[in-house]
Order: C-alpha cells, then sequence, then structure tokens
C-alpha cells in the first residue's frame, strides 16, 4: 500500500478500530470497549491522532509504546484516571533525556489497541501505525521488539494514585516478572511505557501497519453488514484467512489457572462441517483449534470466533451453548513464524506437544 | 383470593386464585394508552366473572412494562445527580458516557467524581471525603430530582455508598430517591452505575404507577395487600418497588415463565411464550427462571444487573407471511411486523387481507379459530411458512438448551397455537390449560422473598455452620415479608470470597422465597 488510507483516528475511526482490534485480539487482550470510551473522551477534548509511518518520522525520533496491564476484571472496575499515561512517558522521556517523537501500541489487538490514542490525543503526539505483536499475547517479551533485541527498559509503571515507578532489567523476562509483582501492589493494574526504540531502530523491530489493518478490518465488517453482504467473505479475503469451522457451540469449560483465564469450548458442526467436531482451547487468547482431535491452527496464527448471525467477534467470555459461530484462522506476522519467536510463542510454549505448522499448509 | 395483573405488549390480563390455587376466573382487554384504564377494566370483568365481592381479594399483584417502557420511550424520567466515588482512578471515562444522546439528554444531572472506593482486596484507593460530598450534594439538590452512587469495588466493600447516601438524605431531605450501586448491579463500574442511574431515573415513573394501582383498586372496593412483580419472580411490597423500579424490567417473561411451572406441575422445562409479535424462550430451572450472565442492554444502555436469561425471535401469532423471492411460493419471510391486536380485522381467517402465522395453524388444522376456508393462500406458501415456522421455534429453543440431551417445552401465550406437536430435540410439548394467562397466573403465584447479603468470618467455624446461619436469616426476613414457613427454599446463594480481612472472610448473599401466607 503506498498511500496511507487511515490517516488519523477520530471518533468514527474509533468504532472501526474496536471492531477490528477485538479479532486482532483472538479472543482475549481484554474488551476494547473501555479504552475505545476512554479514547473518544481524550479525542472529544484534545481532537483526532495522527497515525504516521516510520518515513514520516525522524530517523533519530525516540518511538515510545503504551500500554495498560493488568487483569481484566479489575479494569472493569478501577477505570484509569487517564493522567497515568503523561506520567510514564515523561519519565521515560526523561531518563533517557529526550522527548518522544511518536507513541506506539504494544499489541493491536483487545484493549491495548486503544490505550495509546488516549496517550497520544492527550500528548499531541503522533500515533506509529505499528505494535509489537500483530494480535494479542498476555507477557511482556511476547513481542516483536523483544524477538529482535529490543530491551523494554527503562520502563515506567504508574498507577492513578500517583505512584510511578522506573525499572530497568537484565532481560525482558525480569521486566515481566518485576512489573507484574508492582502491578500487583498497585491494586491490580498498571499503565506502563516501554521498549523505548529510535525511529530506526522500530523499522526493522515493530510489525508495520497494524493500526490501520484493525481499522481496516472492523471498516470492512460494518460495511458489509451495513450493505447486507457477507462479512466473513470479506474478511477472509482481506486478511488473506481461512474458514476452519462452522457449527454450533455445545459444551464450554473454564477454569482460572495461575490468574489465566483457561478452558475450552467444543463446537459441533453444522452445514459442510456436520459430523465434525471442533475444540477451542484459550488462556486468555484462543490457543489451538483441534478439529476431531487433530490440529488446524495454533498459535502464534491469529483463531478468532465469529457469532454467525451477527458477524461480530466474540471473546473467551462471551462464548455460550447454542450460539452459532464460525471460526476463523488468520495468519500471523511473519516474525513469529521464525524459530527464535516460536520459542516464545509457538504451541510448545504453551505446553502443547506438537509443533507449529502455518495455517495455510494444514489440510483439513 | 388473589388478583394477578400482567399490563403485557399488547394485552392487560387479569385472573383470580383462590386459597387453594384453583383459577376462578381469567380476562383479557387490550392495553390503554394510559395503563390504568385497562387494568381497572379487565380487573371489573374478572372480578365480576368470578363472582367473587371485591372485598374478598386479601393481595393484588400488578406485572407492569410501564418503567421499561418508560426508559425505552424516554418518558417521564427524572434528572438524576450522579456521585461516583474512587477519584483519582475512574477520571478517564465519565459517567453515561456510552448512553444514547436523547436518554442522556433527559436524564444527566450533574456529575463528580469523587475520592472514595476500594482495590479488588478492600483497601481504600483514597479516603473518602465527606465534606467533598456535602458540598457536592448542596450544589446538586436544587436542579435534580433523584440522586445514584456508585464507588469502586462497592460489591466488594459499600461503606462509602452508604455513607453518601446518609449525607445526600440529610442534605436533601429524607423524601429524595437515592440509588446504590451495590443493591443493584455487580462487578463492572460502567454497566453497575448505568443501572443505577436508570433506577434513579425511573423513581417518578414508579411512584405514578403505584399511586395508580393503588387508586384503581380503591374505587374497585379492593382493600388487598398490593404488590409489584419483579424480574426474579418474586413480589416486592410497594415501599421496596419505589426503591427499587429497575427491578420490574422484564418481569413479564418471568411470571409467563413462573406461571407456565405452576400450570403445567414441572420445575424443569423449556418454556415458549409465544405473543402477538415475538417469541420469548426462557429456560425453569426448579421452578425459577435463569438468570443472563451477560451483560444487558436497556434502551440503549448496557448494565449487569440480574435479568431473566431469554432468547426472543420475530415470530407470533400475528406475523405477517410473505413470499420471498425464491421459487414461488416455495421459500417465505415470516415477520418481523406483526398486524398486532389488529389480527381479528386484518388476518385471512377472520376475512381480512393479510397472511399471518394465526392463518397458517388454521389453514395446517392446528388452530380452530376464524374460518379456514377463507385463508386462500397457495398450499406451498402455507407449508413453506409452516416449516420455517417450526424451524425457528427449534433454533431458539436449541439456543436456550444447556445439552444436547431432549428437553420438554411448555408453551404460553396467546400465540403458542403456533406450536407443532413435535419439535426435533425437543422430548414433548405441553400446553397447560388457560395458558393464554400464564403470566396473570405468574404474578398471582409469586412468591415472596428475605435476602441476607453479610460478611462472615470462617475462622472459628466451618462454611456450613455459616451457609446455615445466612439461610435462617433469610427464612426469617421471608416470614417476616409474608411467607408461609414450610413452603420456604433457598432460591439464590452468592459467596464472594473477601482477600483484604483477616480471618479467611466471605460474604454470603442468601435469598429464599416461600408462598404468600394467610389467604
Amino acid at each position: 500500500m503506498d498511500e496511507r488510507r487511515v490517516k488519523s483516528i477520530g471518533t468514527e475511526t474509533l468504532e472501526d478500530l474496536a471492531v477490528g482490534a477485538t479479532v486482532l485480539g483472538t479472543g482475549g487482550g481484554g474488551d476494547p470497549y473501555l479504552g475505545k470510551l476512554m479514547a473518544r473522551q481524550a479525542i472529544e477534548q484534545h481532537g483526532p491522532v495522527r497515525l504516521v509511518g516510520p518515513e514520516e518520522l525522524p530517523t533519530d525520533g525516540l518511538v515510545l509504546p503504551v500500554a495498560m496491564m493488568g487483569a481484566p476484571t479489575v479494569l472493569v472496575e478501577k477505570i484509569p484516571n487517564g493522567a497515568e499515561l503523561e506520567k510514564v512517558v515523561r519519565a521515560v522521556e526523561n531518563r533517557l533525556g529526550r522527548d518522544a517523537a511518536a507513541l506506539m501500541s504494544v499489541e493491536a489487538g483487545g484493549i491495548n489497541s486503544t490505550i495509546p490514542i488516549v496517550a497520544a490525543a492527550e500528548l499531541g503526539l503522533p500515533l506509529l501505525d505499528a505494535d509489537g505483536m500483530g494480535r494479542a499475547f498476555p507477557e511482556i517479551p511476547q513481542c516483536s521488539m523483544s524477538v529482535r533485541g529490543v530491551s523494554a527498559t527503562p520502563m515506567a509503571l504508574a498507577d492513578e494514585k500517583g505512584n510511578l515507578g522506573l525499572i530497568e532489567t537484565v532481560d525482558n523476562d525480569w521486566t515481566e516478572r518485576l512489573s507484574r509483582t508492582a502491578t500487583v501492589a498497585m491494586g491490580g493494574s498498571s499503565i506502563i511505557a516501554l521498549y523505548p526504540m529510535s525511529v530506526e531502530e522500530a523499522a526493522g523491530a515493530v510489525i508495520p501497519e497494524t493500526m490501520s489493518r484493525a481499522v481496516d478490518i472492523g471498516g470492512t465488517i460494518r460495511a458489509a453488514r451495513m450493505q447486507g453482504e457477507d462479512a466473513l467473505e470479506a474478511l477472509l479475503d482481506l486478511a488473506s484467512g481461512r474458514l476452519l469451522f462452522r457449527g454450533k457451540v455445545v459444551d464450554v469449560l473454564r477454569r482460572t489457572v495461575e490468574g489465566f483465564a483457561r478452558g475450552t469450548a467444543r463446537i459441533e458442526g453444522l452445514g459442510d462441517d456436520a459430523g465434525s467436531s471442533l475444540e477451542l482451547e484459550f488462556q486468555n487468547e484462543h490457543l489451538v483449534a483441534l478439529r476431531d482431535g487433530e490440529p488446524v491452527a495454533s498459535v502464534p496464527d491469529l483463531i478468532t470466533v465469529l457469532d454467525a448471525d451477527a458477524r461480530t467477534p466474540v471473546t473467551t467470555e462471551g462464548i455460550v451453548y447454542g450460539q452459532r459461530v464460525e471460526v476463523v484462522g488468520l495468519p500471523c506476522a511473519p516474525i513469529w513464524r521464525e524459530p527464535e519467536a516460536l520459542k516464545v510463542v509457538g504451541p510448545g510454549y504453551f505446553g502443547y506437544p506438537f509443533g507449529y505448522s502455518p495455517l495455510e499448509e494444514v489440510r483439513t | 383470593m388473589r388478583l394477578g395483573i400482567d399490563v403485557g405488549g399488547t394485552n392487560t390480563d387479569a385472573v383470580i386464585l383462590d386459597e387453594d390455587d384453583r383459577l376462578l376466573a381469567k380476562d383479557k382487554t387490550p392495553d390503554t394508552d394510559d395503563v390504568i384504564t385497562g387494568i381497572e377494566r379487565v380487573v371489573s370483568e374478572v372480578v365480576r366473572d368470578a363472582g367473587v365481592d371485591p372485598g374478598q381479594i386479601t393481595h393484588a399483584m400488578l406485572g407492569t412494562t410501564q418503567v421499561t417502557n418508560a426508559i425505552i420511550e424516554r418518558r417521564g424520567l427524572a434528572r438524576v445527580g450522579i456521585l461516583r466515588l474512587g477519584a483519582p482512578a475512574t477520571k478517564a471515562i465519565r459517567p453515561l458516557a456510552a448512553w444514547p444522546e436523547d436518554l442522556r439528554a433527559g436524564v444527566e444531572g450533574p456529575s463528580e467524581i469523587l475520592p472514595g472506593g476500594v482495590e479488588y482486596d478492600g483497601r481504600p484507593i483514597s479516603p473518602f471525603d465527606e465534606a467533598a460530598v456535602r458540598r457536592a450534594v448542596r450544589k446538586m439538590r436544587g436542579g435534580v430530582e433523584a440522586f445514584a452512587v456508585s464507588s469502586v469495588f462497592s460489591p466488594v466493600k459499600s461503606d462509602d455508598e452508604r455513607r453518601t447516601a446518609e449525607i445526600i438524605a440529610e442534605e436533601a431531605g429524607e423524601e429524595t430517591a437515592v440509588s446504590i450501586s451495590s443493591e443493584i448491579g455487580s462487578i463492572g463500574l460502567l454497566e453497575r452505575e448505568n443501572a443505577t442511574v436508570l433506577n434513579a431515573a425511573v423513581t417518578p415513573v414508579a411512584r405514578r404507577v403505584v399511586g395508580a394501582f393503588q387508586g384503581a383498586l380503591e374505587r374497585l372496593g379492593i382493600d388487598a395487600q398490593l404488590f409489584l412483580s419483579q424480574n426474579d419472580g418474586t413480589l416486592m411490597a410497594l415501599d421496596y418497588a419505589l426503591r427499587y423500579p429497575i427491578l420490574t424490567i422484564a418481569c413479564g417473561p418471568t411470571n409467563s415463565i413462573r406461571g407456565a411451572a405452576f400450570l403445567s406441575g414441572m420445575g424443569d422445562a423449556i418454556v415458549v411464550d409465544v405473543g402477538g409479535t415475538s417469541t420469548d424462550v426462557g429456560v425453569l430451572g426448579a421452578g425459577f427462571p435463569r438468570e443472563s450472565a451477560v451483560a444487558v442492554e436497556i434502551g440503549g444502555v448496557q448494565t449487569n444487573f440480574r435479568m431473566p436469561d431469554l432468547f426472543s425471535v420475530g415470530l407470533g401469532g400475528g406475523s405477517v407471511v410473505r413470499p420471498d423471492g425464491g421459487a414461488p411460493g416455495r421459500t417465505v419471510r415470516i415477520g418481523p411486523d406483526s398486524v398486532g391486536y389488529a389480527i381479528t380485522e386484518e388476518a385471512l381467517c377472520f376475512g381480512g387481507a393479510t397472511l399471518t402465522m394465526t392463518d397458517v395453524a388454521v389453514a395446517q388444522g392446528m388452530a380452530d379459530v376464524g374460518d379456514p376456508r377463507r385463508v386462500n393462500a397457495a398450499r406451498e406458501t402455507v407449508e413453506a411458512a409452516y416449516e420455517r415456522g417450526v424451524a425457528m421455534f427449534e433454533e431458539a429453543v436449541d439456543r436456550m438448551k444447556t445439552s444436547a440431551e431432549e428437553v420438554p417445552v411448555i408453551a404460553v401465550g396467546g400465540g403458542s397455537i403456533l406450536l407443532p406437536e413435535k419439535i426435533p430435540g425437543v422430548s414433548r410439548v405441553q400446553k397447560p390449560e388457560h395458558y393464554e394467562v400464564a403470566n396473570a397466573v405468574g404474578a398471582a403465584i409469586a412468591q415472596v422473598s428475605g435476602t441476607i447479603d453479610r460478611v462472615f468470618s470462617l475462622v472459628e467455624r466451618s462454611r456450613d455452620e455459616v451457609m446455615e446461619e445466612a439461610r435462617n436469616t433469610a427464612f426469617d426476613e421471608a416470614v417476616r415479608a409474608g411467607a408461609e414457613p414450610d413452603s420456604l427454599e433457598v432460591v439464590e446463594v452468592e459467596e464472594v470470597p473477601l482477600a483484604y480481612l483477616p480471618g479467611n472472610a466471605v460474604r454470603i448473599k442468601v435469598k429464599a422465597a416461600g408462598r404468600l401466607r394467610s389467604y
């Protein structure tokens, strides 16, 4: 795409972005609804946010990703103040002695697609059209910047009460460990700024154009639904995706293990898939889809569930018995298919005994 | 003797039950614009039909959609002052952020986000600022008719909300309506706050409904104890209804499900309530409706307070049937529009010109109303409509099932003539006697309840002992509210472990319900 189609994010673009972010959230990532409301309030107050490519920024400019960290059940109750965002950005800027040229999203899936928009609107900074996952993952090191050797620190984290921490660690696993502990002490959620990098560094380490991709996905679904067209086909076309299964949810098992929402949904086939069943296993996000016991898609590829009637993406908490669903696979960003990356995001990392096969190569 | 009344979307129904729960009389009349005229009309008919003296009626129960309609139509709502406790947290999203503009314009008063609230583990976020609350109430009191109070994690700890309600009573007068969020919804600040603001906003509607209900029965010479139906199948005394009017929302479907249970004698089943325009499918478990687990939208606002779990489809007795493009006569579209209460003029079998689902039932020999010879639609069209209708029922029932096993279905409502005897996935379809007034029966047989919501320590007592005490307290409350002691059952238990309190503390909420005593 030579011409950037989405140049700014206003209140209308935000609606599409939230739907697209739910698709890219692959069932998890936190509900973008709260983030959308926060971003809307910020945009109404400060105006739309400019979306830029790295070529529009000075090569030595500072790119600073911001995000929310913590338990979704805390977020829905204790909403941020909004000022934490400026605080963490300023803290990292002060530590490095330079101002940010642009902010960025760590994950394009779920609530963290919208949090940087709040910060960018408040601070009058552009947003880099990129992220570090192209989807959602639960941990800080599961990020393309980490794979490319960018340090997550200096990282700042803050709560709404005014507490601020600056963390510098020996590696990104330590960043995860220390910031997770601090987040629990802060009441279960925090706002973070991390992975500071130059524009030049970012160009080789981020997953490009994922914010406009989320907007495109949301916009495509909305347009198809408004025109009475097949939103599924439109989504598959746009995202080079593949329909994995069509069926009815017949069983949902959920349990909370070590702070993660784990579970399995069993779907019985309808139409062309009648006679087969699909098991969808999740840990915050969908991890693997097993058709009659055989994997047909797995992390890091994206597995998204759509409500077959409304053609809206469904989160793991939203899956209920009886629902007619379509399970869709979307290929992950190329970086995740590198052997080093698969060590932190592949099926083996999540405890599965099988290796990763790219979505396009699985025969069904 | 008990009088049950249900004001639905099309008709107002009434029944009279005697001491042994026998139905003495039933009547139906189209709703009137002011609602209360319809109630007066149907009640005087049913009293006359039963041949009883109005003075013999000891209890009167009203299930009404007026509160729901006030929200949907944005009529007669109060302007609400909103106090949220949790600052500096939560300022990133103002109250009512996602409300539809028109509803917001009618309801939104001044709002403030003030210190208070707690973390998930009960630690304070910031110290509650009594002086700030007092200042805010004084500033707001002239311009609002009601107050809504929410605080962060109030389902875990609600002290700040309760203190704020006391301050409002001191500063704005005892009679000022105050709704606090911990009494209305669960975890999820915005949804709980939305439900609380809606509750405050419908207070004037509730006052009007209650006043008119009292007046109407008085004019008819009925001197009974009065109740309003709430959406969990139990009754509210009028003073309680004035405090929590939002709990009347969706009491209609609940009454239908409870009425279906009573009329069929079944405790576990799927209930299919077919009206004139739509069908509600609910789940009956141990005699009560299953509650919805996901956020519920009311008038365009997301809320999270309890509601019966319903699946609705646009298929009813008056649904209009049209050919649908495909092979001539073979494929049809049903609804979503309906001829509604005009069915006796517009349906083919009554001499009208519109093919409705009732005509389809008549032509298929499933119903004996009107004149089957007048249904002059093509045979294929009628059959296609019949098959499509059965498929819609099947899918709706299937959606509400929790397992693939066959389940029994109870069919109620005026449109249930559309339901065939056999539906795939259904073990049997039962249409109990008086099915057409199941909702009014549900109102009449509704139970009274007692609730306890308290923090217990599990250090020196076992969980069983604590639950026993909670249960007994709830039973005592229900008896005080008028329940027959022998009929009491626990209908709801909620346990929230409170990590913040020493001594393995747990918040236990128990609700018990039983039959009304003394009639």
